[in-house]
């Protein structure tokens, strides 16, 4: 761990409170000129700090629209179509919300992938990428509640089949989704615990990117050379050098973000949630927010039981098999730093890896287009073997080749490696 | 003062060691009490409970034909079966059923034309169609459900696809030849 360093502000008052509490030497130490920092991160390194202004987008956007939303079935569609047309500039900070989730999600995805590729979780980070997990899951909670309340047939739908995915458990499942439900079919006791808890899970994710951050500051950043900081001389202070990199990061990911949410602000999402919820009909096809997709389709892609051949004897149904492959494909990622037998942590230096990596990005991508589609036709099957692939991908192709691949020569160290591509 | 001293040493078990685990245990009892409330209110309220029993008259539905009706916030879906149908139910092997029922076991003695369901699929929970007229009713002439693609045959049994059981038969009487009632 980097030192700790004192602050001691020439401003007699600041100097006073910083002695009770140190909240300067604290941004000093974690995103100041006190946090000595790998010289060589790139801008993969940008989208940390462009998920966590996406959790302020959310956070600030969502507050405001609580206070016109109300959490009632009668009510909650009226309320939100009020929020569109009659709420002063209630449009856009609606539609900021909703791009802004899927963007929250593109930030995260972008650096979820980049710990793959740069193998970000293995020691001493474990405990960062864990963390990091953990507000994955918190944060695929709090996008299925919020996307419930506008109350629109999507919104029920969507309710009802994932809520359903708990039936799936043997002998309590039943009960487990009335209880989810506080009824017997998703109605208004639900939409109104979603909202509560659609509340309160941004201020939890809020917490865990807290210790997240202090998990970074105890192991310190990774770099896209993977190897451990040797001197000084690998290092730039945190602040100037990157606090500017990242507002210029933001810059570019904010325009992009404003140009969805002023040109084309429906587009990731799905018309019929413009449909006033009816429990009647069903849409002709229930799809999931596009970042749930992948995992939608590895839901879907089971449809076999694991039983006796040739007999009636069934151990696992396949809707329980379908469930659980679905949670596995994300737990499984809490056990890569030890799935992952490399010693070298970055891609750069494992010629074969790197193209694995690239496999699991398109399956990713092969998945997504699966969960999209009708399950009718070749996509069945497409999502079977992109399904089987993701798994193999972890449990066999990971394991296997940490043990076998010719890894290229490390640098001595990070300072070395960028003076001599400064050279070139 | 010795006891105090054997507490420290851990050496041997003494009245207070005694006092602190039972306190211990005590309020771990307590706040598995007080956790209760908490967990049971997302129960199924008082009044969600009290939903009444649903009158349905079925002397408008003709032959062939179906209708849905909400019962506890679920669809309810009557049909009114045909001979062939009725014929198509009973033919089948009990080997090819996913989940294994005769008709007779899903239908009321005496009104075997009146199959009633509750239109939930048992995959996850998505409304089939095949009650309106014009809808796709599957391979197996019931019903079939357009999230992933289940069949249920002409006694709302499981055919084809990925739900794990027949559609469920609410419960339910014959008040007389026309009316029902449901719950």
């Amino acid at each position: 761990m980097a030192e700790w360093e004192a602050i001691k502000p020439k401003n007699k008052a600041l100097g006073w409170f910083e002695e009770r509490l140190p909240v300067l030497a604290l941004v000093h130490n974690v995103v100041g000129p006190g946090t000595p920092t790998p010289r060589n991160l790139n801008y993969w390194w940008n989208f940390g700090s462009l998920a966590g202004l996406m959790l302020v987008v959310q956070i600030i956007s969502g507050i405001v629209l609580a206070m016109h939303y109300t959490p009632d079935t009668a009510l909650a569609f009226d309320s939100v179509e009020r929020i569109m047309r009659d709420v002063n500039y209630g449009w856009l900070i609606r539609y900021m919300h909703a791009n802004g989730a899927s963007f929250f999600f593109i930030a995260v995805y972008i650096h979820i992938l980049r710990g793959l590729y740069y193998g970000s979780y293995k020691a001493p980070r474990e405990v960062l990428w864990m963390l990091g997990l953990v507000i994955f899951l918190l944060m695929m909670a709090t996008a299925f509640m919020g996307y419930v309340l506008p109350w629109g047939q999507m919104s029920f739908w969507g309710a009802t089949v994932i809520t359903n995915l708990f039936s799936a458990i043997p002998v309590v499942g039943d009960s487990i989704v009335t209880l989810l439900w506080g009824g017997f079919s998703v109605d208004n006791p639900t939409l109104k615990r979603f909202f509560s808890l659609h509340f309160l899970l941004p201020f939890v994710i809020f917490g865990v990117v807290i210790l997240h951050i202090w998990a970074k500051k105890v192991s310190d950043s990774g770099n896209p050379l993977g190897i451990d900081v040797k001197s000084n001389a690998d290092q730039i202070p945190f602040h100037p050098y990157y606090t500017i990199k990242d507002a210029f990061g933001a810059g570019v990911f904010f325009l992009i973000f404003a140009y969805f949410l002023f040109y084309m602000p429906n587009a990731m999402g799905h018309p019929d949630n413009y449909i006033p919820a009816e429990p009647l009909v069903t849409p002709d096809s229930i799809v999931p927010e596009w970042y749930f997709l992948p995992f939608y389709a590895i839901l879907r892609s089971i449809t076999f039981d694991i039983g006796i051949p040739f007999t009636d004897v069934i151990f696992v149904p396949a809707k329980l098999l379908g469930v659980i492959a679905m949670f596995a494909s994300i737990l499984l990622l809490f056990f890569l730093p030890w799935l992952d037998t490399s010693k070298v942590r970055s891609a750069q230096f494992r010629p074969t890896y790197r193209y694995f990596f690239w496999f699991l990005v398109i399956d990713m991508v092969v998945l997504t287009i699966v969960g999209g589609k009708k399950p009718e036709g070749i996509w069945p099957i497409l999502g079977l073997v992109g399904t089987a692939y993701y798994f193999a991908h972890f449990l066999i192709i990971m394991p296997l080749l940490g043990k076998i691949e010719k890894t290229l020569p490390l640098p001595e160290s990070i300072a070395q490696a960028v003076t001599a591509k400064a050279a070139k | 003062m010795s006891t105090i001293k054997d507490t420290i040493d851990g050496e041997e078990t003494t009245r207070r060691d005694f006092l602190h685990i039972a306190a211990a245990g005590g309020a771990a009892v307590g706040a598995a009490l007080a956790v209760w409330p908490f967990i049971d209110q997302m129960n199924p309220a008082a009044d969600t409970l009290a939903l009444s029993t649903v009158e349905v008259d079925i002397s408008q539905i003709d032959v062939g034909e179906g209708v849905v009706v909400k019962w506890r916030g679920k669809p309810i879906f009557i049909r009114h079966r045909t001979k062939v149908e009725i014929a198509e139910a009973n033919a089948v092997a009990m080997s090819e059923l996913i989940d294994k029922q005769t008709d007779s076991e899903r239908i009321t003695e005496g009104h075997a034309d009146w199959l009633i369901v509750t239109g939930i699929c048992t995959h996850l929970g998505c409304v089939p169609l095949g009650s309106k007229s014009g809808d796709d009713r599957g391979d197996y002439g019931g019903w079939f459900c357009p999230c992933h693609g289940s069949h249920y045959d002409t006694s709302g049994r499981i055919r084809k696809g990925p739900a794990p059981k027949n559609l469920a038969v609410p419960e339910y009487t014959f008040l007389n030849d026309t009316v029902i009632k449901i719950g």
